[in-house]
């Protein structure tokens, strides 16, 4: 039991902590895209869903987690844009529609998985690329260059993020019909094209998430997201709709899952409560949230579609 | 003069009104074109028909001779047209510069924005628009943001600009800089689009007007041969008095009392401070000063809906200092709220039910917990009758009423009970002539009956002007000035509004 201070035990668990939080992380920061264009999309986990299947049957079919996660990423878009329809075009209640999206994104994934897999089989995984010279840092190497390329690509997905939405024109016509779409549109800014695109982006990063989650985990099963999309969508008023905040928020969540997985490998909870356990990440993770997230204010349209001169 | 735009025989439709009725409208360049008419007269629809907003049912539009079919506001700003909106189209979180070059900058992605802020300097400085490019929108006023308004359609180099109600906001000086901004413009030829209802600004900036009533046109006016009656007749349909008979008054003994008053705001500042005020029974006490320096959290606090740092508040000799509303009311305060269909009345609830809204809990209209219908309904008529509210029946929602027969009706249950002091915040904003007209003789009638005090707040000065016995200039939370009416005048009201005090 004590050697679960040594410093190997906690490199490595603060290193799966890392793999953890990319799912979330990929998701949330879509839906940050999204909800700053003013569109709340609660079906992230159902498109998540999809895209892990997507993601684990393409590489059990063909052996290339890679060709998976471009599946999972064209499942995201396709479903992307079927939620700008819902929301943007036929003007849906987005309280509701998203539910919708994520009720069938949960049973088709799962009659999918029946239907063409039916016992669950391991699929191949990404490798992991350790970045030379400086994965051989002590310590930090480990933690931080000893991943898989779409961990690295995520994380790098952030500063990206927050340069397209500060510094670019796109960026600005998406929080512009984020917060007066009356005021863009006057502009002669499309609010729905950028509404469109604004969600489908965090369709495709919700795919991508599902794809990492499912390939990196080497099997799929009924509900594999364990409800991670709504976490996701908590996890964008925690980061204050920002992608440095959504990046802290989904670390917080997988050093905590990480923990509470080495606790129950090493028996100190036991197997009896270990679905207790389960809930441990989502309920720290929502007190987080509950704590940090009344200094931010929403996007001022969030929720409200659009409708020119009414 | 070039003929930049003219619409012929523009009708729109919608469900159960005809908002624009076969109506002809022209501009030349160099020339202010002056659309007035009351709410609901058709001019917002005409002008969004011509930014892309709307689609007309029939007529035709040509730009510069050329017939043109405007589709979205993209297809408007491309043929040159800009448009001021009566809210403000800005973005509260971006900054000047951003919400300038928003929808302008070159199709690549990347923003030059140093560009954009260099020529916001350029056009602040020839036009007498002095603005910050860095700024946030939130941290100006409504002053300096209709200014970015006008700069954003410098920056565009509009040829046609729509002003829809652009001194709505405005101390009567920042209306006067902006009228020889426009001017200037107008003489730099461009043409120019004013919207308005405000008569006397009507004359002093058009060189022509067309006044449109139901969605037609009631006739086009060089503004020289105007005179703001003929104007105000041609509107209503009616001749009408602009001006209420005021006859002079005694007045009586103090009824509303507020001492040393400091409220705070909703963002936690100082909203109200150290204000003292009296009122007395016969007379009208008028609040002037430009929105948002107090006026709302004033009567908020009065009503009880706010609760003050310090201070006492007294109606009579009971001192209603952070009483509930109800308490309040009990005192024998009347209130008609700033925002009438909010605060005012229930637009779901039907007008009967509105008519009882502060009384139903007493008798006659209650009893043992159960509403009385017929004597609902028999007091809910008369006062219907008295204050002639225009309405189809008792039983229909008070949201279907215009707001002219809104404030009515409120205007009618809050005197019903017989107050000691009537406060009215904004009472005939929005409302058209002719209710406000009716509104102005009932409070001048109340104020006769010598038995109620009346604080009225108001930003349009020349309600104040026509209405009050005595004028408190607001700026800041401050009462900075206090005139009898007999000697006020416009202009030093104006500074004052503004925040220049009396003695300086």
């Amino acid at each position: 039991m004590a050697d679960i201070f040594s410093a190997t035990v906690i490199v490595a668990t603060l290193s799966s902590g890392i793999r953890l939080a990319v799912p979330l992380l990929l998701a949330s920061l879509g839906e940050a895209f999204g909800q700053r264009s003013g569109v709340l999309n609660l079906g992230v986990d159902g498109i998540m869903l999809l895209g892990a299947f997507g993601g684990y049957f393409t590489t059990l079919k063909t052996q290339s987690p890679w060709l998976g996660l471009a599946v999972g990423l064209g499942v995201g878009l396709v479903l992307g844009l079927l939620s700008s329809v819902i929301s943007v075009s036929l003007l849906a209640e987005q309280g509701i529609s998203g539910i919708g999206v994520y009720l069938f994104g949960l049973g088709m994934s799962d009659l999918l998985f029946q239907k063409l897999v039916g016992t669950p089989l391991p699929a191949a995984s990404f490798q992991k690329s350790p970045i030379p010279f400086l994965s051989e840092i002590p310590v930090v190497g480990d933690l931080f260059f000893n991943h898989s390329i779409p961990i690295y690509l995520a994380f790098l997905a952030i500063p990206v993020s927050t340069v397209i939405i500060n510094r670019t024109r796109f960026g600005m016509n998406i929080r512009a019909v984020g917060e007066n779409p009356e005021a863009a549109d006057s502009q002669g800014i499309s609010v729905t094209r950028v509404r469109y695109a604004a969600v489908t982006i965090g369709g495709i990063l919700a795919g991508a998430a599902g794809a990492v989650l499912a390939i990196g985990l080497g099997i799929f099963q009924q509900n594999l997201t364990n409800a991670q999309g709504f976490i996701a969508i908590a996890l964008v008023y925690f980061g204050a709709w920002r992608p440095l905040g959504v990046m802290a928020g989904s670390l917080v969540y997988g050093m905590v899952s990480a923990v509470v997985l080495l606790l129950k490998t090493r028996g100190i909870i036991p197997l009896g409560a270990s679905d207790l356990a389960a809930m441990i990440p989502a309920v720290i993770t929502v007190l987080a949230l509950v704590v940090a997230a009344r200094r931010f204010r929403a996007p001022t349209a969030l929720t409200k579609p659009f409708i020119r001169g009414g | 003069m070039t003929q930049l735009l003219e619409m012929r025989g523009v009708v729109k439709r919608f469900p159960g009104v005809l908002a624009n009725d076969r109506i002809n409208f022209d501009l030349r360049a160099g020339e202010v074109h002056t659309l007035l008419g009351e709410n609901g007269a058709g001019k917002s629809t005409l002008m969004k028909i011509l930014y892309g907003l709307y689609q007309p049912d029939e007529g035709e539009l040509l730009i510069e001779g050329t017939p043109t079919r405007i589709t979205s506001p993209i297809d408007a700003i491309n043929h040159g047209i800009g448009m001021v909106h009566q809210h403000f189209m800005l973005v509260p979180s971006l900054t000047v510069t951003e919400n300038v070059a928003m929808g302008t900058v070159s199709k690549r992605g990347r923003m030059n924005l140093r560009h954009v802020s260099d020529r916001i300097e350029e056009l602040s400085e020839s036009h007498g628009l002095a603005v910050d490019p860095d700024a946030y929108i939130w941290q100006l006023s409504v002053g300096e943001r209709q200014r970015v308004e006008i700069i954003k359609a410098l920056y565009r180099d509009v040829k046609l600009l729509v002003l829809d109600e652009p001194t709505a906001v405005l101390t009567p000086g920042e209306v006067d800089h902006l009228f020889k901004i426009l001017r200037q413009m107008a003489d730099a030829g461009r043409g120019l689009v004013f919207i308005s209802h405000k008569l006397h600004e009507v004359l002093a900036l058009s060189d022509r007007i067309t006044v449109l009533r139901h969605g037609r046109v009631m006739g086009e006016v060089e503004a020289q041969d105007a005179t703001r009656e003929m104007l105000a007749s041609m509107m209503v349909g009616r001749p009408v008095r602009l001006a209420p008979d005021k006859p002079p008054m005694e007045t009586g003994r103090a009824r509303l009392t507020i001492r040393n008053l400091n409220v705070m705001g909703d963002r936690g500042l100082p909203a109200l401070q150290d204000l003292s005020l009296t009122v007395r029974e016969g007379e009208i006490l008028g609040i002037a000063g430009v929105s948002g320096n107090g006026q709302r959290e004033l009567a908020e606090t009065i009503a009880g809906l706010r609760k003050p740092e310090s201070g006492a508040i007294a109606v009579d000799d009971d001192d209603i200092t952070g009483r509930k509303p109800s308490a309040v009311r009990a005192a024998g305060l009347a209130y008609v709220p700033e925002e009438r269909q909010r605060d005012g009345a229930i637009g779901a609830f039907s007008v009967s039910e509105n008519m009882i809204l502060v009384n139903h809990r007493h008798p006659p209209m209650s009893r043992r917990g159960f509403l009385r219908n017929g004597e609902i309904r028999q007091r809910s008529q008369q006062l219907v009758d008295d204050f002639s509210v225009a309405t189809p029946g008792l039983d229909v929602p008070a949201s279907n009423l215009s707001g002219g027969n809104l404030q009515k009706l409120i205007l009618a249950r809050e005197l019903s009970g017989s107050p000691s002091v009537l406060l009215a915040s904004q009472p005939t904003r929005g409302v058209d002539i002719g209710a406000a007209e009716y509104i102005h003789d009932r409070l001048i009638e109340q104020r006769g009956s010598k038995s109620v005090a009346i604080l009225l707040i108001s930003e349009d000065l020349d309600e104040i002007l026509g209405l009050a016995d005595r004028i408190a200039v607001i700026y800041e939370g401050r009462i900075v000035g206090e005139v009898d009416a007999e000697h006020a005048d416009r202009q030093g009201i104006g500074l004052m509004m503004a925040g220049v005090s009396s003695e300086d």
